[in-house]
């Protein structure tokens, strides 16, 4: 089934790496990578850490109180870092929803 | 996050951000030309296709000539050792080669990402899905038009459209990304909007259009292919177009005819810089058509010698690289190292020297004479391709070509 382009993030979202986009750490080059399509893409440290969370479990909220707890920054500024990193990797296409599982 | 890494064969559109330019400035000068991030592997030249514009060398690689599994599986992993990111699986039809699960698995195994640019029409719902379980990241399919009268005519092959429509659904259906990739040119740039379309309905992630690069095949085809300034002036209006209507649905990557652009593409994101590719033979190539500029020697994988070792020492990288080879008028040029001189290829094929300034750039001496003279070809409707095979090509039968 083919997966829904232009996903939304928002503190309730589940996100995670498509099959295509892979997460890599370049030994070569000492940089985290992400590979996708014909694509290399150079992550800074704070979106490896925080991709590092999208496990398709993880809601973005969760996540932005992990990261608020672990650097005592104030909540709201870092959900809305991480919103904003996270829809830019989705609008790209390499980041996608965990879907939910029909009961 | 920026992008470090432009596709070979679009590196001649415009690259907004160079992220290799960072990377580099890190290095020592010594360091510059690190290993490419991805390579291109032409496991052979055969195909069932005939397209007019291919991009192999006229002169093409016997099945006898070809790598075997076990030397292609060492030149991945040697390719994976070095530090190369991605592997793009090409030829020719990749798919002719019997082994190829057996590859796909042996770059998966050492950690690179696998691409397929394929012609679909040799495969199967069985074998792309033994691609997927082998590990196979990403498909682009090239397609010859949108409708079977068309493309079944430039690929010279009869229901290959059709064909390629099932594999295109497969892929997606196996959940792995597609690419629609469609050469364009004077004879099919009528049916862009419905390509663009047919993308989408195909639910394709990207769709690359093309225009077709003037060497090798599609030199001798040049007459036949070559489009009208209203038709690009139409093409860049429409791609322009879609590419914000379809901006998340659909990404477009667009590749300008350089014959009428005015400055030369950066090709292959300057030349022994950041890509090359492997030869159905073993050959380590700056670009896919680089053994078309007679008297230079290329390195095989078969020889003594690493790699590496060819990427950073080998005579053929070195001819051409950086700046310090140009003549005038690339030498004193402001956008030297913007477009690097433009095409090598194109240089030779077009001037009889490798080392000239490429004709597409405005600055060329010879620029305006081959702009008109494609002009003129362009308006002189020698519909009649020569097709592309391993006997020196075969021209169209009268009547094949009558729309």
């Amino acid at each position: 089934m083919a997966l829904s382009r232009n996903i939304s993030v928002s503190e309730a979202s589940r996100p995670k790496l498509p099959r295509h986009a892979k997460l890599k750490f370049d030994e070569t080059r000492q940089v985290w990578v992400i590979l996708a399509p014909e694509r290399v893409l150079a992550p800074d440290e704070i979106a490896v850490e925080v991709l590092q969370l999208c496990d398709g479990v993880r809601s973005v909220g969760d996540m932005a109180d992990q990261l608020a707890a672990k650097y005592a920054a104030p909540r709201e500024a870092i959900l809305t870092d991480v919103v904003a990193m996270l829809q830019d990797l989705a609008d790209k296409g390499f980041l996608t929803e965990a879907r939910e599982k029909t009961s | 996050m920026s992008d470090i890494l432009a596709d070979g064969k679009t590196a001649g559109a415009a690259a907004p951000s160079d992220g290799l330019a960072v990377l580099e400035q890190k290095r020592s000068t010594a360091e510059t030309f690190g290993i490419p991030l991805a390579v291109l592997a032409e496991l052979t030249h055969r195909c069932p296709l005939q397209c007019p514009y291919c991009s192999n060398p006229v002169e093409l690689d016997r099945a006898g000539a070809e790598l075997t599994t076990e030397e292609w599986k060492k030149v991945l992993s040697e390719l994976a050792e070095i530090g190369v990111l991605q592997i793009h699986f090409s030829g020719g039809e990749p798919t002719a080669r019997k082994d190829l699960v057996e590859l796909v698995q042996h770059a998966t195994d050492v950690g690179l990402y696998s691409n397929l640019i394929t012609s679909a029409v040799l495969l199967t719902k069985e074998k792309l899905s033994a691609l997927a379980d082998a590990g196979l990241c990403h498909v682009q399919i090239s397609f010859q038009g949108n409708e079977p009268v068309v493309a079944d005519r430039v690929a010279g092959l009869k229901n290959s459209h059709e064909k390629k429509l099932e594999v295109a659904k497969w892929t997606r259906e196996l959940d792995m990304p597609l690419t629609v990739n469609a050469v364009m040119h004077r004879q099919n740039l009528h049916q862009l909007s419905d390509i663009i379309q047919m993308a989408v309905d195909l639910d394709a992630d990207r769709l690359e259009v093309a225009n077709v690069q003037y060497y090798g095949w599609a030199l001798k085809n040049r007459a036949a292919l070559m489009p009208t300034l209203e038709q690009i002036e139409e093409t860049s209006r429409i791609v322009e177009e879609a590419a914000t209507r379809l901006k998340g649905i659909l990404a477009i990557d667009y590749v300008v005819p350089d014959y009428y652009a005015l400055r030369p593409k950066k090709c292959m994101g300057g030349w022994g810089r950041q890509f090359f590719n492997i030869s159905p033979a073993g050959k380590v190539l700056p670009c896919h058509a680089a053994e078309s500029i007679t008297g230079l020697e290329f390195e095989s994988v078969r020889s003594n010698h690493s790699i590496a070792w060819i990427w950073q020492n080998s005579e053929a990288f070195n001819r051409y690289r950086g700046t310090g080879w140009m003549p005038e008028p690339c030498k004193s040029c402001e956008f030297r190292e913007i477009d690097f001189g433009g095409c090598r290829c194109q240089a030779f094929a077009l001037t009889g020297d490798a080392g000239n300034t490429d004709p597409a750039c405005t600055l060329s001496p010879m620029h305006e004479q081959i702009f008109k003279q494609a002009e003129r070809e362009a308006a002189a409707h020698q519909d009649r391709f020569l097709y592309r095979n391993f006997a020196g090509g075969t021209l169209e039968t009268e009547g094949e070509h009558g729309a």
